[in-house]
């Protein structure tokens, strides 16, 4: 039981180092949508507002606590992807003008 | 659903998640992996939602609904030249989420258990302190961004001293609270108070046109904040996701500060401009009119246009492009030279000029442009200042020597335009106005490009 933090420590250092990797060679054009795009992920968040709002717990203040942040997290999932769509959207390369 | 089934699916979605990443670093695959990435996120709630954790809907669907309205009404509407706002407060959004998640877990999901382990208690207090701090410099950084509050520096005596204290009794008080943590500990208040207070006092010295450096920070704590809520509610997706979010942020930030040649210290803690020692630059300003402009542009063979700030307030991106058309049509090769931190976010000048329909492949970075430079008949700056000012290149005692510019001044001829002769956002002189090959179209951006258009005409 006492090695959980552990783990989860142990898969923290992972993802940190995998994030760097991935990231590292982004062009310059592309760095607004790659922002908005990992905000919305950070919005993953929502997994726990779902379970803390959802838990039925006898504290009432649990779950509006809950709530609130479901709210936030949702507005943070639903609006970064869709606003990352959009400017995607409008990156176009020279060879698509005549389409 | 089982927890088993629940975590399998975590693990899909974390692939998602990481490929699409993956897939936002070029510009063919992007908007694919911004879908998959949704796809994982979308998984990732449904197997929540699924789980036996859950057991009441009613509160969860109201919330999710008002969520889901903002944000997609938000999404559609904003402005592109209001995107930097737009992010500060999707960061804002997920810090003050992942500070709710941590505060909920302070009373605990399972009620027999009583008072939360002192592990648990100290990942309590990582997520209330970093969401705290991301929600309310986010809403400075919006402020500062949306001009409701001065954009400029706000520097003051002591500065350093009290956000030194305030991230000591931070600390202090989360010890504490990690002796004892009760829901009703006085110590956890005083963490959030602290940490909302820090996020604003950290944001407030920091400058317009630091905010590219600002916003990606910020984005790189609200990754942190779920992490840290993931530890707090022992969730492996929320901290895989949330450290790939992390780890993003530092590299855009890192990538900004290099782009200023200055430390991320420097440009957290020291106002830019509040020192003025540059080498006063004396000369005469050629002013030129849209007429006189217009035939030496229509001379030209070769013309790059350096956007700043400045197209987007003027809100002149569209008749950027169309004047390039015109130019283009003339037998001219246009080009468009981006600096990283030209405007207020990461990309800025990049998004705008994609709405106005500007192929991506005709923005050239730094280093691709510069060597270019000597062959360009006319650089047009319209709205830029410090990230051309040869200053940066030449004067060792301008507060801005080393930073990266664009050689605008090595081209054979260079049109500013400008409102004034106001300095840039560092405060710093710029030789470049009085240069022997500038001209100065005085105005705002937005009608003199439409002049020169209307001469084309």
């Amino acid at each position: 039981m006492e090695l959980i933090p552990v783990y989860l420590a142990f898969i923290l250092i992972l993802a940190i180092f995998l994030g760097f990797e991935l990231i590292s060679k982004v062009p310059a054009t592309l760095h607004t949508p790659l922002m908005s795009g990992a905000n919305a992920i950070s919005g993953v968040t929502i997994v726990g507002a779902l379970l803390a709002a959802g838990s039925g717990g006898p504290s009432w203040l649990a779950t509006l606590l809950g709530s609130a942040a479901v709210f936030f997290a949702t507005i943070n999932v639903v609006g970064g992807y869709l606003v990352t769509d959009r400017m995607l959207g409008m990156f176009k390369k020279k060879t698509d003008d005549e389409l | 659903m089982s927890a088993l089934l629940v975590n399998l699916a975590y693990i899909v979605a974390a692939v998602l998640f990481i490929f699409g990443l993956r897939m936002l670093g070029s510009p063919a695959t992007a908007r694919s992996g911004n879908a998959l990435s949704s796809g994982g996120m979308l998984i990732a709630i449904v197997v929540t939602l699924l789980s036996k954790g859950i057991v009441e809907f009613h509160w969860i669907a109201i919330a999710a609904a008002a969520g889901a309205l903002v944000g997609a009404l938000a999404s559609r509407l904003v402005a592109m030249t209001s995107m930097p706002e737009m992010v500060a407060l999707f960061n804002g959004s997920g810090g003050i989420a992942s500070l709710l998640v941590g505060w909920a877990a302070l009373f605990g999901a399972d009620p027999g258990v009583g008072a939360v382990a002192p592990f648990t208690a100290v990942t309590i207090f990582l997520s209330a302190m970093i969401g705290g701090v991301t929600f309310s410099g986010s809403i400075v950084a919006w402020g500062k961004l949306a001009e409701v509050m001065p954009s400029r520096a706000v520097v003051f005596a002591a500065q350093r001293l009290i956000n030194g204290a305030l991230l000591g009794g931070l600390v202090i008080c989360g010890v504490f609270f990690a002796l004892d943590p009760s829901p009703d500990s006085y110590f956890f208040y005083a963490i959030l108070g602290l940490a909302l207070l820090l996020g604003i006092m950290a944001v407030i010295p920091i400058g317009g046109a630091d905010m590219p450096v600002v916003i990606s920070l910020l984005n790189s704590y609200s990754g942190l904040a779920a992490c840290a809520a993931g530890f707090a509610i022992n969730n492996n997706i929320l901290i895989v996701s949330g450290s790939l979010v992390g780890a993003a942020g530092i590299i855009l930030t890192n990538i900004m500060c290099k782009a200023m040649n200055r430390s991320l210290a420097n440009v957290l803690f020291s106002g830019f401009g509040a020192v003025k020692t540059a080498t006063k630059v004396e000369g005469e300003v050629k002013p030129i009119v849209a007429e006189d402009a217009y035939l030496i542009l229509e001379a030209a063979s070769a013309v790059a246009f350096v956007p700043g700030y400045g197209m987007a307030v003027a809100q002149a991106q569209h008749v950027v492009r169309e004047l390039g058309e015109l130019l283009e049509a003339n037998g001219c090769e246009v080009s468009y030279a981006i600096h990283p931190v030209a405007g207020r976010m990461p990309g800025h000048m990049n998004v705008l000029l994609a709405e106005a329909n500007v192929p991506y492949d005709q923005l050239l970075e730094a280093d691709d442009i510069n060597p270019r430079m000597p062959n360009v008949d006319v650089a047009v700056v319209i709205g830029a200042n410090d990230v051309v000012n040869p200053a940066a290149r030449d004067d060792e005692a301008s507060p801005i020597y080393g930073m990266p510019i664009i050689n605008v001044d090595y081209a054979r001829t260079v049109f500013v335009l400008k409102r004034s002769m106001a300095s840039g956002f560092a405060g710093v002189d710029n030789p470049l106005f009085f240069g022997t090959n500038t001209r100065m179209l005085f105005g705002d951006a937005k009608a003199s490009i439409s002049a020169l258009i209307a001469e084309f005409k």
